[in-house]
């Protein structure tokens, strides 16, 4: 049977199970929602920026556990894309992203809005595609799938010309499988590696996992649990870790890193043997890398073999995927007990609480984020932008199910929380809550109205202290208090929420936010909550940039 | 210890591969001393031999992050196994009727080649490892050179191991033969271990 290439390609998304992407037309992709109306199955989502809908395909993958797919024409509308990919792409979320380009003639000849997507995304995608015929639509979608979704994960760009929409080709079904000699599937690890680390994790005195990303994306919660449990080992995540590991667990404490809790950064830099699991090592969890811990043995587990050794010497590297390497470890680890380890941690803990809510009436955010967590019984799935805001929302929320918690954490992308919760609230229907700053809100506000039209029951919070939060905090506290563009104007939220048609209330003190949680029960529209907090709250603990994590600081006198 | 190292990399030969090769070092702050890239026994694979700058370390995140493009089918480094490497230079010595036959005692001497003759200069083809050529480079430089080239170096394995990716369909086997390939260290020594 022979289809345009346009056909084909809504074809592919058929047969990937594609039910929902996110996308904006243009001049070269409208031969493609020139058929959009024939797959009705598969639902397209209207933003209003392109910006919004890579990270609302990120949003939806991360909580779905799939791969999410956007869409946009050419020029500006794949450079818009830019920010979004390199979000998913620091945190290797799998995503395939369609963009249109100029017809082939025109390419590489500044033709309009033309611009040189594959070569703009090259160090920010896992693998790109420019396709030059229909015929090679179809396997170059299936690779990208595949590419974007196993090994580590991330973002696979396609970019099709708009006349190869147009021609058609053979099409006689999707393709089974792919060849691809340069990518083997590195799931499953070398036995004498697995044995090496068994053997350094049976041997540790004070052993400490430090769980990431990779556990949440392997879906490896139940294998971790057991582990940590045979092993008596505690568990720490990073912050893209968190959810990886039920907090309610008695094995469980915290996570680490500039703002993590204090007793976890204090339990990384006493271990004698630190085991990294599905994580990178990055600069934000692990403090100044020359005085890590420099005695700890590290214990490395990781899809990405250029992972290990990347930013530590390695006393045992596993290169596997991390369900499948802990199922491969389990049953070589000796049971084993560290009351004493145990109680060194217990004891810092209970010096250092993470408790730095304080008695009174006005909206502070760690206080903020416990009602919350009161009010949601633990159980929603907290999504957030970047700053302060964040930072409470991992320290202060009971995190135990895989996939609770959404955050771009390698990138830092302002801007996130609205079009992420949108698009995450596409596959859940229990109302999402959207912790956002008042900052990151204004970035990507626009994306009420997508939310409005499809009538979804994201709960936007606004931590807003009118400040750029967290950046007014390193003005304080290391720039000596010279604030300067950090005190930003903004629009009545309630008022802006209701001229997109959403529901806008406010809170301005503890028993307003109170009432306002009771009011939302069973509120199954979008709401928008401009929760107005103390000003120049700041978040601790902190290690300050280029310090140690042994160097953290619990308030400004210690600096 | 900072040296100049030996990469060879087999990429699949479709286009863009050279520019995610290099977008790749550029990004990740890798110093590329030379690069060739040309046909080899198998017909649609590219063999590229690329010298790096770098220590152990450096150079070991270099194969790994290549070998995470997809085009890239296999990475080796073979700094530290016995190999021959060469490189050519074509090299445009001035030359004229009183000094002709010093430039071709030298040309001599290194078994070079004369492959242009004109009454005011020669092309002289130099080939040879790295070394031999800079010596040939610094001799013709007496004479006055007015242009010169150099192809990088070429390099390939001694006896009959090769650098030749595995030509292997099944995923596991494969995935097998590229960490035995990734690691630098003498077999049986995990890579990256601290002892």
């Amino acid at each position: 049977m022979r289809l345009t290439g346009a056909r084909i390609l809504m074809e592919c998304l058929r047969a990937e199970g594609v039910e929902v992407f996110f996308g904006y037309p243009g001049g070269v992709v409208l031969p493609l929602y020139n058929t959009l109306g024939e797959y009705p199955d598969i639902k397209h989502v209207l933003v209003r920026h392109e910006q919004a809908a890579a990270h609302a395909a990120d949003g939806y993958a991360r909580v779905a556990g799939r791969t999410g797919v956007c869409l946009a024409t050419s020029g500006p509308g794949a450079t818009n894309l830019v920010t979004g990919i390199t979000t998913a792409y620091m945190d290797s979320v799998p995503m395939v992203v369609l963009t249109g380009n100029v017809a082939r003639d025109l390419i590489g000849r500044d033709g309009f809005q033309e611009a040189d997507i594959t070569g703009i995304t090259l160090p920010i995608t896992k693998h790109n595609y420019l396709l030059m015929r229909a015929s090679e639509i179809a396997p170059a979608v299936k690779e990208a799938f595949h590419i974007a979704s196993t090994g580590r994960k991330g973002p696979v760009l396609v970019d099709i010309p708009k006349d190869v929409f147009i021609e058609e080709a053979e099409w006689d079904g999707y393709p089974q499988g792919v060849s691809l000699r340069g990518y083997p599937i590195m799931d499953v690890p070398r036995e004498e590696e697995v044995t090496k680390a068994a053997e350094t994790i049976n041997g540790a005195k004070k052993p400490i996992i430090i769980a990431g990303h990779g556990v949440v994306q392997s879906e490896a919660q139940e294998e971790l649990v057991k582990f940590a449990e045979v092993s008596d080992t505690p568990v720490l995540t990073t912050l893209l870790g968190i959810s990886g590991m039920p907090e309610d667990h008695e094995l469980s404490y915290g996570f680490l890193g500039m703002h993590g809790h204090f007793y976890a950064n204090m339990a990384a830099d006493r271990a004698d043997v630190v085991i990294g699991i599905g994580m990178r090592f990055d600069d934000r969890a692990m403090g100044r890398f020359s005085d890590f811990n420099p005695t700890a043995k590290i214990v490395h587990i990781d899809i990405d073999p250029a992972e290990i050794g990347k930013n530590f010497v390695t006393h045992a590297p596993v290169n596997g995927d991390v369900k499948e390497t802990l199922s491969r470890l389990l049953p070589e680890i000796e049971p084993n007990r560290h009351p004493e380890w145990r109680a060194e941690i217990d004891q810092i803990m209970a010096q250092h609480p993470t408790d730095y809510v304080e008695e009174g009436t006005a909206l502070s955010g760690p206080w903020l984020i416990q009602a919350l967590a009161e009010a949601t019984q633990g159980d929603s799935t907290i999504v957030t932008g970047v700053g302060q805001h964040q930072m409470w929302a991992a320290q202060y929320y009971p995190y135990t199910k895989q996939r609770q918690w959404v955050t771009s954490g390698g990138l830092g992308t302002m801007g996130y929380e609205v079009p992420a919760a949108m698009g995450a609230q596409f596959a859940q229907n229990e109302p999402i809550w959207s912790i956002c700053g008042d900052g990151g809100f204004q970035m990507t506000s626009q994306e009420l109205q997508t939310v409005a039209d499809h009538n979804l029951p994201v709960r936007f919070a606004i931590f807003n202290n009118g400040f750029l939060g967290m950046v007014r905090q390193w003005q304080e506290l290391f720039y000596e208090h010279n604030y300067h563009s950090v005190d930003l104007g903004q629009p009545d939220f309630v008022k802006l929420a209701e001229a997109y048609g959403v529901r806008g209330v406010r809170a301005t003190n503890r028993a307003e936010a109170m009432q306002v949680f009771r009011d939302l029960e069973g509120y199954d529209g979008p709401v928008v909550i401009d929760f107005q907090l103390e000003r120049e709250e700041n978040v601790w603990p902190m290690v300050p940039a280029g310090a140690a994590l042994s160097e953290t600081i619990e308030s400004a006198e210690d600096l | 210890m900072a040296s100049r190292n030996t990469i060879v990399a087999h990429v699949e030969d479709r286009p863009g591969v050279l520019a995610r090769v290099a977008s790749l070092f550029r990004r990740r702050g890798f110093n590329i001393e030379s690069l060739t890239v040309g046909h080899c026994e198998e017909p649609g694979l590219s063999r590229m031999t690329i010298v790096v700058d770098g220590d152990d370390h450096q150079v070991d995140q270099v194969c790994r992050q290549l070998f995470k493009l997809i085009d890239v089918v296999s990475v080796q480094d073979i700094t530290y196994t016995p190999l021959v490497d060469r490189e050519l230079a074509l090299i445009k010595v001035s030359a004229s009727n009183f000094n002709r036959r010093e430039v071709l005692d030298v040309v001599e001497v290194f078994r070079a080649d004369v492959v242009d003759v004109h009454a005011e200069a020669l092309i002289i083809q130099v080939l040879g490892d790295e070394g031999k050529v800079d010596a040939a480079v610094k001799m013709f430089e007496q004479f006055g050179i007015l242009e010169m080239v150099r192809t990088g170096r070429v390099a390939m394995r001694r006896g009959t191991e090769t650098t030749k990716p595995p030509a292997i369909s099944d995923s596991q086997q494969a995935a097998a033969a590229i960490r035995a390939m990734l690691g630098r260290r003498p077999e049986g020594v995990l890579p990256f271990a601290s002892d």
